[in-house]
């Protein structure tokens, strides 16, 4: 429960990251009442109001195999996740070992950290 | 004694240039030689596990190792006319095309090909690169260096460090220690701006709450068996230390992202032309560098921050390379680009004497510029091309297409603060 934040206190200052300009953004209101200044263009506003109504990120790590000619395989999150969620889906991720071989796209942890989205490897590993 | 091989293309390096090259020469009606000096293609995108990669080329994004593995299994499926050496290193190049290698299976070899690709990549700049002084203790790593450590081999180089320079390789790492459970405790760029993308310091710094000072650098390092401290300091607009501003920070691990440098040691030896100013050969816009029938592409041309482009620039490389080794020549370099303004240098630095459609000028500006304009013209005063760009940032390569039909003489590449 420690990780849901309240409107209130959510962060309302953004840089818009979506061209190389960084248009400081300010987000205003609450609920479908949200008001996006600062942006100099329409993009910018479509990412401060996902920013501060749901920020969501995809996880990229690692994950130990066994029986490979490698000690790691590289894995992502199919999918994006809700920031918050990321403690959680990194620790879920270090408590995990595979067995070789793995293929690009195989699925590691079908719904990681209780997001509903599955880790996935990103590199493969031959068994030796 | 191993025999002559012979071939119609080899390549320098199978990272994301040499691998696209590879395809784009063999498709071309090439037989390719591809060496790698690694176990595995893929070059440095093998350890950089972040995604964001094959937005342009692809249409998604990918991780690292996902965008190379594309490319390598597109090789892998032209094995008839594209033969991968991997744990071989290129020796020398001589101003003929000839290439020496050497491998564990085959000892030595001689390489003659009808065409050669450079694609070695670039190496990182260390600290007896920047000078620092202090003590040598164990703990000063570059990011790349860091990144292979935690990315591939599975260990933590330190727990409490400071990352000097915001290069996006830096930033990636800052977001890697603190998701393996490092403290970042911050990130010291010795310019008032990053040559990072912003989105990696949205991303990657703010998200964690790293503090990211600009003007900053590291004046010593301290510690005997292994790093204690470092000294900060700030700097001045002439970028020297202002005396008094020193801060002792204490941390185990200081990471350098100070920069990357095109591998060109080969290129040297071939007596090919550079550019001081991108660290890589002089190219034409089929990427012909000055020794005729020998390509460049990649970061050993000029550092790209995405690997979209560097795919596009190889194929360009790798289907001139194949019609150089069939038909024996290629038009020579007749006119010159010239970078002026807030420009720094553009790459291709010459125009042949028979250019063919569209050109892409890819170039990049020596100092924020916001807002700017870019005018591309003839020398004798034409404008080809003009426009007006919210901001430019010496992080981002910026990019211009111009007709080559309209061409009359050599071409200036104008940026300006407006
Ligand atoms: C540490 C680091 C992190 C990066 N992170 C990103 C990122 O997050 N996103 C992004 O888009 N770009 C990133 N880049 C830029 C990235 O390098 C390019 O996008 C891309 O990898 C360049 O491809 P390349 O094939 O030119 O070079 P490389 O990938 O470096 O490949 C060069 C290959 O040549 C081989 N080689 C070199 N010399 C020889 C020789 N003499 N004989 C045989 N083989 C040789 C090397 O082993 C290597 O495999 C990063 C670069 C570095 C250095
Ligand atoms: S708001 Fe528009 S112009 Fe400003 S940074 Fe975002 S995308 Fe770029």
């Amino acid at each position: 429960m420690d990780d849901i934040i309240t409107m209130a206190e959510r962060p309302r200052e953004f840089i818009c990251i979506v061209c190389p300009v960084g248009c400081p953004l300010k987000v205003d209101g609450d609920g479908d009442n949200i008001v996006v200044t600062g942006n100099a263009c329409p993009r910018g506003d479509a990412y401060g109001r996902q920013e501060f109504l749901r920020p969501t990120r995809v996880v990229t790590s690692s994950v130990s195999v066994l029986g490979a000619d490698s000690p790691l395989v590289s894995v992502k999150t199919k999918g994006d996740i809700d920031k918050a969620r990321i403690p959680a889906a990194l620790a879920e991720i270090r408590a995990l070992t595979v067995r070789a071989p793995v293929g690009i796209g195989q699925i590691i942890a079908p719904d990681l950290a209780g997001t509903g989205v599955p880790l996935v490897a990103t590199s493969a590993a031959a068994r030796v | 004694m191993t025999g002559v091989r012979v071939t119609d293309v080899a390549i320098i390096g199978a990272g994301p240039a040499g691998l696209a090259a590879a395809i784009t020469a063999a498709d071309n009606g090439a037989n390719v030689l591809l060496l790698e000096r690694d176990s595995h293609p893929g070059g440095i995108l093998r350890q950089c596990i972040h995604n964001g990669f094959g937005l342009h080329y692809f249409g998604e994004e990918l991780t690292g190792p996902e965008y190379a593995a594309r490319f390598a299994d597109e090789a892998a499926k032209r094995a008839g006319r594209v033969t991968l050496m991997t744990d071989t290193m290129a020796l020398s190049l001589s101003g003929d095309r000839t290439i020496t290698a050497v491998n564990p299976h085959d000892g030595p070899l001689t390489i003659k090909p009808g065409a050669v690709v450079l694609a070695m990549g670039c190496r990182e700049r260390t600290r007896g690169a920047l000078g620092i002084p202090g003590t040598r203790p164990a703990g000063v790593y570059t990011a790349g260096a860091a990144q292979r450590l935690v990315n591939l081999d599975g260990y933590l180089p330190g727990r409490r460090a400071v990352i000097l320079g915001s290069g996006d390789i830096g930033l990636i790492m800052a977001r890697r220690l603190t998701w393996e459970g490092a403290k970042v405790l911050m990130v010291c760029e010795l310019m008032n701006y990053s040559s990072g993308l912003n989105r990696n310091i949205s991303q990657c710094l703010r998200d964690y709450g790293i503090p990211l000072h600009f003007n900053t650098t590291v004046s010593r390092v301290h510690g005997a068996e292994r790093v204690e401290a470092v000294t900060i300091v700030s700097v001045d607009d002439k970028r020297q230390a202002i005396p008094g501003s020193e801060r002792l920070v204490e941390c185990d691990t200081l990471l350098l992202s100070v920069g990357l440098l095109p591998e060109n040691e080969l290129t040297r030896m071939a007596g090919i032309e550079l550019d001081p100013a991108t660290g890589g050969a002089v190219v034409d816009e089929r990427r012909q560098t000055s020794l005729p029938g020998v390509f460049a592409c990649g970061n050993v041309l000029q550092v790209h921050d995405l690997a979209d482009h560097v795919s596009r620039e190889a194929e360009t490389a790798g289907r001139y390379a194949a019609r150089f080794a069939a038909a024996g020549s290629l038009p020579a370099p007749a006119l010159r680009v010239r970078a002026e303004g807030f420009t720094r240098y553009v790459v291709p630095q010459r125009i042949s004497a028979k250019p063919e459609g569209l050109i892409d000028l890819y170039y990049r500006v020596s100092d924020a510029v916001k807002p700017a304009r870019l005018v591309v013209k003839s020398s004798d005063g034409g404008t080809i091309l003009s426009r007006r760009k919210q901001a430019m940032t010496p992080g981002e390569m910026e990019r211009a297409s111009i007709d080559s039909a309209k061409l009359s003489g050599d071409t200036v590449v104008l940026t300006e603060a407006i």
